[in-house]
């Protein structure tokens, strides 16, 4: 796809989503300010204050944005009938930006006015000034400029802070940025860290320019301290009201997803056969990174998301790991019920563990069949894994232990290359995902795991025991869904949208067409 | 010049930092209205100290502070502070305000119309010898160090305060700058008949402006009289600083 061509088909999408970004960065910007300027002239006025605060500051600064978003999600605080902290979207995103920002605009404030010279300050108050008259005649003004200079590095902070927010389905450009590391699109990378760049820049170079025409033209004219004034209050109004609209939650029932691209698709084919089904309105909240879906169902912000049994048991209920599909099933609905008062439903069909693969020309020639056949024969063979399948509990370690694989090599690479690698014969052997389209598209033959090493993954959708009790008609839409998704199939929608470059939403409908689930 | 009235007062003045180091100890004298009391010393010597008391930027460790009968821990350090006009070294003016809003600042705190503030500043840098229109929309470090502190000078004035403080004010100029500000501030003296309390460690400077000096040495009172007094000290410290006055008289001061 040329540049031309990629703009003329999302470029409205691209110019909502910087204004999505522009909206997250201006909001934080401007509550980090509201919040850090008095902070920091606090913190002038008691110094025994400033250890503690900025060292606070200094450490949210060092929280991993995935990690603060994980303990900002479940956490419940009201005001009033408002929910003000909590939850995932936009709301969550500007409480975790204001915390990255707050640290460059605290300490500048503390150290514009601390550096006022003494004999200023003197003079200032000898001349008969209240600490009041001081601070906002003298000292703020002339802190003003490394005020500014704070505001910039946390401005430029939120621009890339931002670009995180999407994993809790705060909008932005990192939709792009994450959309496209996913499918392995570089130009879906760039249209979202090209403009977030550009918004970095431009914010850098603008407040630049106020801060040298501060420190340069020295002074404030009266009419601009009206000016900063009433942008101080207005900045006030538009971000508290952004804050709490942000805050807003619509839509009955809402869908989630994880951060992949089969996860899209199972999110739509739940949320399209529960609009078609039921008449209920739906929100879709897509994208969620991490274990962040699973922290958005029990804070209630979603209501169902697609998770695969595997993943529950060693993930989330940090269990040893099972062999037998039904009794992973019957174990994680038992423990999800007792413990988050969570239901999982059918199982939609479909298996997505690992999938050992070979070359279907050398499965042919070889006559393999089962994992067991290419150990006899891999001698003379090199493997190549993800960098997850490395690691994992459930991964290499005990993968070749089990069946007893001796490489000549193995190679470590990024999952979504050893495809490639292994279809150019630069390795004989992968670990991929049992539904990747990428499988049908090299040719790539699937080999049994007759030794059940993997254990089993099989998508279920996950409802809260709440949602189900309000709208019990649910039950029998996702029934309905229950076993209606082979392997094959799910390969073949994957596909779809990461090779064909189609949209989820139209895949899933005309998947739910052929299946008679809508009209 | 004194009219025989006590405007400021210390009596058995000490100061001492929380540290323990004593920079003031029992000092006690008078100044009167209308007089300028030069409070002399080296560096170190406890001038600034002393002022600093006057306008209840520090308070005493013991002893006490008069001004106008009533001590400073009684006033208000506000009302206290704009009733005493206070000139520090060339840094003491806001370098964010021009020439006019740096002298309109006691009388905006003090609630002054802007139209009055205007014709004081205009009247003031007229009275020490700037010229208004050319000055008043300068900002301080568009002037000279003499023009800046005829600034300060002005500022001080500005709300007529009846004492007005001036620590080491000529400190920063160049020799000739010194004696032709000096010359001008005599005759702002003449005409202003304020009391006045005037910090330098130059004995010249001491000579031609105090009607008395205070001679300080690591926060004690040496010697306290007028100039005729330091001639005539057997002290070793008013023996210094008085050999230094005769050297330069010799050497063709303009005194």
């Amino acid at each position: 796809m040329t540049l031309g061509e990629f703009l003329e088909r999302h470029g409205g999408e691209m110019l909502e989503l910087t204004l999505e970004h522009l909206f997250l960065v201006f909001v934080s910007t401007g509550l980090a300010i509201l919040i850090g300027v008095p902070l920091g002239i606090l913190l002038t006025r008691k110094p025994g204050l400033s250890k503690p605060v900025l060292g606070f500051a200094n450490v949210m600064q060092t929280v991993p944005s995935l990690a603060l978003f994980g303990f900002l999600i479940p956490l419940n605080i009201y005001l009033f009938d408002v929910k003000i902290i909590g939850g995932i979207g936009a709301r969550t995103a500007i409480v975790a930006l204001v915390l990255y920002a707050l640290l460059p605009i605290i300490r500048n404030t503390f150290i514009g006015i601390s550096s006022v010279d003494p004999a200023i300050r003197d003079a200032g108050r000898g001349m008969g000034m209240t600490d009041r008259q001081l601070l906002f005649q003298v000292e703020l003004p002339l802190a003003l400029g490394v005020i500014i200079a704070g505001v910039r590095v946390a401005t430029v902070i939120c621009v890339g802070t931002a670009t995180i927010a999407a994993a809790i389905d705060a909008g932005g450009l990192g939709r792009y940025i994450f959309r496209g590391l996913r499918a392995n699109d570089n130009l879906l990378i760039l249209a979202g860290a090209l403009p977030a760049a550009l918004i970095a820049l431009g914010a850098d170079l603008a407040l630049g320019y106020v801060e040298r025409t501060i420190q340069f033209g020295g002074r404030v004219k009266a009419t601009s301290k009206k000016v900063i004034g009433s942008s101080v209050v207005a900045l006030l109004i538009i971000a508290g009201a952004a804050y709490l609209f942000a805050s807003k939650s619509v839509g009955r029932i809402a869908v989630g997803s994880k951060d992949f691209t089969e996860q899209v698709i199972l999110g739509e084919i739940l949320a399209q056969a529960i609009e078609a089904r039921t008449g209920l309105a739906v929100e879709r909240r897509f994208d969620l990174g991490g274990n962040l879906v699973h922290e958005a169902l029990r804070a209630g912000e979603i209501d169902l998301y697609a998770e695969y049994t595997g993943t529950a048991l060693l993930a989330i209920l940090q269990a040893q790991p099972l062999k037998d599909p039904e009794e992973v099933y019957r174990r994680v609905k038992a423990e999800y019920a007792r413990r988050f008062d969570l239901v999982w439903t059918e199982p939609l069909g479909f298996n997505n563990t690992f999938a050992v693969l070979v070359r279907s020309g050398d499965a042919e020639k070889l006559g393999l069949k089962t994992v067991s056949d290419a150990a006899r024969v891999s001698a003379q063979w090199r493997a190549g894994f993800g960098q997850d399948f490395m690691s994992r509990a459930d991964g290499y370690a005990g993968f070749v232990r089990t069946y007893g694989f001796q490489f000549q090599e193995t190679r470590e690479m990024d999952l979504s290359l050893t495809y490639r690698a292994l279809a150019e014969r630069q390795v004989d052997l992968i670990a991929g995902n049992s539904t990747d389209g990428l499988i049908s598209r090299y040719r790539l033959v699937q080999l049994q795991d007759d030794r059940n090493y993997f254990p089993p993954y099989d998508a279920v959708p996950v409802v809260r025991q709440s949602t189900l009790e309000k709208f019990p008609q649910l039950r029998s839409t996702l029934a309905q869904l229950g076993g209606i998704l082979s392997v094959e199939e799910m390969r073949q929608l994957n596909y779809a949208v990461d090779g064909e470059k189609r949209a989820p939403a139209e895949v899933a409908r005309e998947f739910l067409k052929r299946k008679a689930i809508l009209p | 010049m004194s009219n025989g009235a006590t405007s400021i007062e210390f009596r058995d003045v000490s100061f001492s930092l929380a540290s323990g180091r004593s920079l003031l100890s029992h000092l006690t004298l008078q100044v009167e209205e209308g007089e300028t009391l030069v409070l002399l010393g080296r560096s170190g010597s406890g001038k600034t100290t002393t002022m600093k008391l006057i306008n209840r930027l520090i308070d005493p460790t013991s002893g006490e502070v008069r001004v106008e009968r009533k001590t400073t821990l009684d006033w208000d350090p506000i009302r206290l502070r704009r009733r005493i006009g206070y000139v520090i070294q060339e840094v003491g003016l806001f370098p964010h305000l021009t020439v006019e809003e740096n002298i309109g600042v006691v009388p905006r705190l003090e609630g002054w119309a802007p139209e009055r503030i205007h014709q004081r500043a205009r009247e003031l840098l007229i009275m020490v010898g700037l010229d208004a229109e050319q000055f008043a929309a300068r900002l301080p470090r568009e002037l000279s160090g003499g023009q800046r502190q005829r600034v300060g000078v002005a500022r001080a004035l500005a709300a007529d305060p009846p004492v007005i403080l001036l620590d080491e004010p000529f400190g920063a100029l160049d020799p000739i700058t010194r004696r032709e500000i000096q010359r001008e501030f005599m005759t702002l003296q003449r005409e202003l008949k304020k009391t006045m309390v005037f910090v330098t460690h130059d004995v010249a400077e001491a000579f031609l402006l105090g009607s008395r000096i205070a001679l300080l040495k690591d926060g004690e009172l040496i010697l306290l009289g007028p100039p005729e007094d330091l001639l005539q000290s057997e002290h070793p410290e008013a023996r210094a600083f008085a050999q230094g006055f005769s050297e330069r008289h010799r050497a063709g001061s303009p005194r």
